[in-house]
């Protein structure tokens, strides 16, 4: 009892002094700066949505692709629905598939690459082909074979880019868990006889934490690349639903005379995934973490 | 080295065979059928059973998935359902010289940038020019293969009229027509891949340059462009042909994407149009070529480490 509350403590202070550290990493660094006013401008957009949007991003009208201008500031598309309000409600989509995906692969990864580190044996086994097996090929085109399998739409494609990341997590987890085992604290505890579970949950886990949470930064990234990417394969959301992938799929065939169409949605999808490799670079030099050669 | 030889290569075949029955399996599973979507207007069941009773679908699973493999293993993929029922096979070998070529020029123009990049940013570290090529890198990362194609097509096709914003020629009909139609397809692709390496040589190269046999050689008087070339370089390349590897996984998936834009008629469009027309033949076939592309480029990485490295042995 008086062992928990010792812990409970000192975490917490470690966790106060932790966020003290990041608030000054973040002003120190020019790049987390940029990232983090970038990333929360999105992060509005999004949350607020069609709240702060001019126009119904749905609405049509007779203004048909007009140029920007100071009542439509990114312009109108084809069928004269205001360009700026549909990337607002877009980055609804993009942020949501984005975190939503990583969180699924994060959780299910951990549990894979702890089960197979920890108990090892046929366990890991099992669990190391199957991840040889993604590992074989881009996150992307898992993503793409599983759209193919499972069809189109938004849950779809989030089971699709989910799937797509547990290897990359599962993969870093069980490294970590193979080297920690054999820390001496890990072995005190299990002298002690804390069990399995508690074990992982916390000595395991917390120290493995820096080089996950710096994969988990990047990988929303790459998930906001692969869902624009495939809804602008047409393998994404339906139709309705005004996605920067979906808005420039849209535009692609007046871009000739429409440049704005082809600009404005491309540059949301750059500024949100370069603002979160800013913040995933500082937090690798700040968490000093190796760069990973998980690059897709 | 010829045990371990054979030992990967059957384990690429091996990976291959269970990627092709998943997804035969799986793609079954889920509900929907081909001529359902095809018939819509139409509506005639008794013509949607007929089509199924061509191309096999009405037998079991199992079934179908033996006579699949069985033809499979003859070089037969059967018959695209859509269209005008092309074989499979013609079909990927029309398509596979175009995505070969798109993703060779990429790579080439990807390396052609990212090394220089790489070693001027790592050997005048802090000025403005590794600050130059890192923001670059940052971007180039950043920006979707899809909207840099665009953004070229806008560019250099729409506005300028320099280029054809879509198609393929083949080489053999001339240098010119196939390069001016590959060029921007190749850089929509290189992009995101060449930030990826040269940030991987700088950082590499700067690990090299503090070693002590650099300093070594740096005492010894060597020139400067002699200690990067002849003893920098050759070492900070090791890392990044891994990079290298997965890499060159990652442009074709890029080609995959961009020939989409430039209507370029190549396994990655294939793939695609397969998936949104549930030709379950065509998704097959191309899913079974494409993934033999990553896994035989897998193995091939592996093989060049002991090239590049001769410590490196797979003898064991």
């Amino acid at each position: 009892m008086s062992n928990s509350t010792i812990d409970s403590s000192a975490s917490a202070t470690s966790r106060r002094q932790g966020f003290t550290q990041l608030r000054k990493l973040v002003w120190r660094d020019k790049k987390a700066l940029i990232g983090t006013v970038v990333l929360t401008i999105f992060l509005i957009a999004a949350i607020l949505g069609s709240l702060i949007a001019p126009y119904d991003p749905n609405g049509m009208d007779f203004d048909m692709m007009e140029p920007p201008s100071w009542s439509h500031p990114l312009g109108t598309d084809d069928l004269g629905r205001d360009l700026l309000s549909r990337v607002i409600v877009g980055a609804q989509v993009s942020l949501f598939v984005g975190v939503s995906t990583v969180i699924i692969a994060l959780v299910a990864g951990l549990v894979l690459g702890i089960l197979a580190g920890y108990l090892g044996g046929w366990v890991d086994h099992i669990i190391m082909r199957y991840i040889d097996l993604q590992w074989a090929f881009p996150n992307f085109i898992i993503a793409v074979y599983l759209v193919a399998v499972f069809g189109t739409g938004l849950s779809n494609v989030i089971v699709a880019i989910s799937l797509a990341f547990i290897d990359d997590f599962a993969r870093i987890a069980r490294g970590m868990v193979l080297s920690i085992k054999e820390e001496q604290y890990v072995a005190a505890a299990r002298t002690v006889g804390v069990s399995d579970i508690r074990i992982m949950w916390r000595h395991i886990l917390p120290n493995a934490a820096a080089p996950i949470i710096v994969l988990a930064t990047v990988s929303v990234s790459y998930a906001i690349l692969g869902e624009a990417t495939l809804s602008f394969l047409g393998l994404g959301v339906d139709a309705s639903t005004p996605t920067w992938g979906l808005i420039l799929a849209d535009g692609r065939s007046f871009i000739s005379r429409a440049w704005w169409l082809g600009i404005f949605p491309g540059l949301a999808i750059m500024l949100t995934v370069l603002s979160i490799n800013f913040i995933g670079d500082a937090l690798r030099d700040f968490l000093d973490v190796r760069e990973t050669t998980a690059v897709d | 080295m010829l045990r371990y030889l054979s030992r990967r290569l059957l384990g690429a075949i091996f990976v291959m065979w269970v990627v092709a029955m998943l997804v035969f399996f799986m793609m079954r599973i889920v509900p929907g059928d081909p001529f359902e979507a095809m018939l819509f207007d139409s509506g005639d069941p008794a013509a949607a059973e007929e089509l199924r009773k061509k191309f096999g679908l009405d037998q079991p699973a199992h079934i179908q998935y033996l006579i699949w493999q069985w033809n499979t293993l003859h070089g037969e993929f059967g018959f695209s359902i859509y269209g005008s029922h092309q074989p499979v096979s013609r079909l990927i070998a029309e398509a596979l010289p175009r995505t070969l070529s798109l993703a060779g020029l990429s790579f080439f123009l990807a390396v052609l940038i990212a090394v220089p990049a790489g070693i001027i940013a790592a050997t005048r570290r802090n000025t403005g020019a590794d600050y130059t090529v890192t923001v670059f890198a940052f971007i180039g990362l950043s920006m979707p293969e899809f909207w840099v194609a665009i953004l070229l097509i806008i560019f250099f096709a729409a506005h300028l009229h320099w280029l054809p914003a879509i198609g393929y020629v083949p080489l053999s009909e001339g240098f010119w027509p196939w390069f001016s139609h590959l060029i921007l397809p190749a850089v929509a692709v290189g992009t995101g891949f060449s930030a990826i390496m040269a940030r991987m040589i700088r950082s590499s190269m700067i690990e090299v340059l503090k070693t002590d046999y650099m300093r070594l050689a740096r005492s010894k008087g060597l020139s400067q462009q002699a200690l990067t070339m002849y003893h920098a370089l050759p070492n900070a390349l090791i890392p990044v042909v891994t990079v290298m590897g997965i890499s060159f996984a990652l442009l074709m998936a890029g080609a995959v994407v961009v020939e989409n834009v430039f209507a370029i008629k190549g396994l990655g469009r294939l793939l695609i149009q397969g998936i949104l027309n549930r030709d379950y033949p065509l998704v097959q076939g191309t899913i079974l070529v494409v993934s033999a592309i990553f896994v035989f480029s897998n193995l091939l990485v592996d093989l060049l480490y002991t090239i590049i490295d001769p410590r490196i042995r797979y003898d064991k």
